[in-house]
């Protein structure tokens, strides 16, 4: 009855159905993935023509705001991970709850970002608004402009994943997709959130960790 | 204009008598009707960008230029460039046929992802209509290719709006890629494996790679551009340290590869024309499909080759010199085959064959001009000349063009159930070749005398070969209104096709034409290769 419930056009049997979605998902983390790759390549390059002006910038950077959100990040993927492992199991709640306390911590991490770009603010690093540091004159400028731009991507690609963990929480709650039946759509939402969580993971020390 | 009646049986249970409401044609998931929605699409698109370049060849008719000021004159063939490229080109073939055909070939019902599928149409069409309007509204002049610090610093007009469009439709892309590489991982019918694919659907699966790994390259380059441009980030910007060569390498690396994207599903379309054709299997099988993929991967690797006098490093040069070469490898390998192919085969000049045998021949001539240009001393010599413009065009008219109109007469009967006047066919496609050669031969020429591109006026010596040209794109005109024309007509007035038209082997001739809406009353089960020809199968009354 479940397999009648659960099966899509154009599939013949659920099996089939969520390896294509499987498949589906990681090919779109791929092309996700060189999304992030050019930004991060063109990165490298520009720190290879200019070592010491990137040095000067990561030094600019909030680096134990950073290195929390790292943590908070990492911590909310355990959660996600745990959430998975509760829908395989059928545990209706004990999933909503992981993906919850994953999405309290993704937004702890956004919380701490603003308060981030709040300091970058008060020191001139933000281009366009605020008094321009004279760190942001010459090449230490281009990493800092790339660091806003890289750190926003990466918060609006939060904003995404806190929507569906959210989306999928609240499907999950109510019965709309059924445990452990329809445990992919949690799988799905869980591995987009550990993709957004491994961006975080090149990005902190391309921009932060390389100081010296 | 009301919807042409629809008189057979097959039609009235085919997916186009599945409703018959705009509704149910804006808001369908079936891959043959989103198709449709492409190909109405598409044709606008292309309409549009070919006023650019009627513009651009009656400016050049005379040496002082004719209609246009300089600074329309960039306008026209930036809005050409862009139209082409990104709102016809690059979705034509995959978006229309492989959307129709790749479920038909494999045996599925539809693609993966229904409701993917219609989203990457509805975020195609925003694109495009986001594009328009910044075209419309006073257009962009710095070409398709947006180098900075031109684009950043100093274009007037709307260069922020028209890279919105385009990063858009890009998205489109990536859905329709990942759409079809699941599709043929995981919706093959029993039977159906890899080795008996049609080559069709290797070439889109090569295509969509390309298309899934490349686009996000390009749309973070356009959305660094658009931060530069608005808000001043200096990602680029030479004054403090920003590298525009930079800019050239990663629009490169998406925007070489978009050349296959164009180019591999034509070929996958003429792979399937000859075969049916000559009536015979295809001279080795696995030469063409594995000659796909690595153009795919190897293509990846040659995007250096625009930019041999940008000040690279020589070594650079030399390695994507020599990688370009090696990219034509697997590409002569399919016109070899091809050609083997056609060698005492039971061959028939219908006008798919036709339309086959002009992109061989164009894509042969496109193809030798770019092994010159993969060499850094002629390359030195012809950068940024008519010879450029010459070769890309026989490449992407000649080729993709040819292929695409191949497979709209191949698979036309398919589509709607109607056979077109074959003879109109045959002309048409005659004039296709003519109107092609003359328009872009005499461009080598040109280009190979020191005409640059993207220049409105040039010294008297060059006006003849450019009358020729402009010449040669009126006959273009007319090949192309043809097919419009008898198309339309046979919608009305063409006789039922019948199943299977060109006696063509593949699952696709199995199901009536027009097919119904789930493609097959049984899954179909498979057992026999690829172009078995002469085809054995039984008759159904048998």
């Amino acid at each position: 009855m479940s397999d009648y419930v659960t099966l899509r056009e154009p599939y013949a049997a659920r099996r089939q159905q969520s390896d294509a979605d499987f498949l589906g998902m990681y090919v779109f983390l791929a092309t996700e993935a060189m999304l992030f790759g050019a930004l991060m390549c063109l990165t490298f390059m520009y720190r290879a023509e200019h070592p010491q002006a990137s040095a000067l910038a990561a030094r600019q950077m909030q680096l134990w705001i950073g290195a929390a959100n790292t943590g908070i990040l990492l911590t909310s993927s355990l959660f996600v991970a745990l959430g998975v492992q509760a829908a395989r199991e059928g545990g209706r709640r004990m999933t909503a709850g992981m993906l919850g306390a994953a999405m309290a911590l993704g937004v702890l991490f956004l919380a701490l970002k603003g308060a981030e770009y709040g300091l970058d603010y008060k020191d001139g690093l933000m281009p366009v608004v605020g008094h321009p540091s004279p760190v942001r004159e010459g090449p230490a400028g281009l990493f800092i402009d790339l660091y806003f731009i890289a750190t926003a991507l990466h918060a609006l690609h939060m904003a995404i994943g806190l929507a569906v963990l959210g989306t999928t929480a609240a499907l999950v709650l109510r019965g709309a997709k059924q445990l452990p039946q329809q445990a992919v759509v949690v799988e799905m939402s869980g591995l987009y959130w550990h993709f957004v969580d491994v961006v975080w993971v090149f990005l902190f020390p391309l921009f932060y960790l390389a100081r010296g | 204009m009301n919807a042409p009646p629809l008189q057979t049986r097959e039609e009235r249970v085919s997916y186009l008598g599945a409703g018959h409401s705009l509704r149910s044609w804006l808001l369908t998931t079936d891959h043959k009707r989103i198709a449709i929605l492409y190909l109405v699409a598409i044709t606008i698109f292309f309409a549009i960008a070919a006023v650019g370049a009627a513009l651009i060849r009656l400016q050049l008719m005379s040496p002082a230029g004719e209609i246009l000021s300089h600074e329309g004159y960039n306008r026209a063939f930036t809005l050409h460039g862009v139209v082409m490229v990104w709102f016809f080109l690059i979705p034509s073939i995959p978006n229309t046929f492989g959307n129709f055909l790749i479920p038909l070939m494999i045996g599925a019902k539809d693609l993966a992802f229904p409701r993917l599928n219609l989203a990457s149409w509805y975020i195609f069409v925003i694109g495009g209509i986001v594009t328009l309007y910044a075209l419309i509204a006073g257009g962009v002049d710095t070409g398709w290719t947006f180098y900075t610090p031109l684009s950043t610093m100093f274009a007037n007009g709307h260069v922020l709006a028209v890279i919105t469009g385009i990063t858009i439709a890009g998205f489109s892309s990536i859905l329709t890629g990942l759409n079809f590489i699941v599709t043929v991982h995981k919706l093959r019918a029993p039977g159906m494996t890899w080795g008996r694919l049609p080559l069709f659907v290797w070439s889109h699966y090569a295509t969509s790679v390309i298309l899934v790994l490349a686009t996000p390259v390009l749309a973070m380059t356009l959305v660094l551009l658009g931060a530069e441009r608005a808000l001043h980030l200096g990602v680029f910007d030479p004054t403090i340290g920003g590298d525009p060569l930079l800019f050239q390498h990663l629009f490169w690396f998406y925007s070489h590869p978009a050349v296959y994207i164009m180019i591999l599903p034509a070929m996958g379309v003429v792979s399937e024309l000859v075969t049916a054709g000559a009536r015979k299997r295809v001279f080795g099988y696995w030469f063409v499909a594995c000659a796909s993929l690595a153009i795919a991967g190897v293509g990846f690797l040659v995007w250096g080759h625009h930019m041999f006098v940008s000040g690279q490093s020589p070594y650079a040069g030399a390695i994507f010199s020599f990688l370009s070469l090696a990219v034509a490898v697997p590409s002569a390998v399919k016109v070899y085959n091809w050609t083997a192919t056609l060698y005492k085969g039971e061959v028939v000049l219908d006008p798919p064959l036709l339309y086959g045998m002009a992109f061989v021949g164009l894509f042969t001539i496109g193809g030798l001009s770019g092994l010159m240009l993969a060499l850094l001393a002629i390359d030195e010599h012809v950068h940024d000349t008519y010879f450029v413009v010459a070769h890309f065009h026989y490449i992407m008219v000649g080729g993709a063009v040819s292929g695409f109109l191949g497979a709209a007469h191949f698979w036309w009967p398919k589509i709607t159930g109607r056979m077109y006047p074959l003879v109109w066919g045959r002309i048409s496609a005659g004039l296709i070749f003519l109107g092609f050669n003359l328009t872009f031969f005499p461009q080598y020429l040109l280009g190979y005398l020191g005409m640059p591109r993207r220049y409105p006026t040039y010294p008297p010596q060059f006006q003849a070969l450019n009358v020729l040209s402009s010449a040669g794109a009126s006959v273009l005109f007319v090949a192309y209104v043809l097919p419009l024309a008898y198309f339309t007509w046979s919608l009305r007035n063409g006789r039922a096709a019948g199943p299977n038209p060109w006696d063509a082997s593949g699952l696709e001739w199995t199901t009536p034409s027009p097919p119904p809406k789930h493609n097959f009353d049984e899954t179909p089960v498979v057992d026999r290769p690829a172009y078995d020809y002469p085809l054995t199968r039984a008759a159904p009354d048998e």
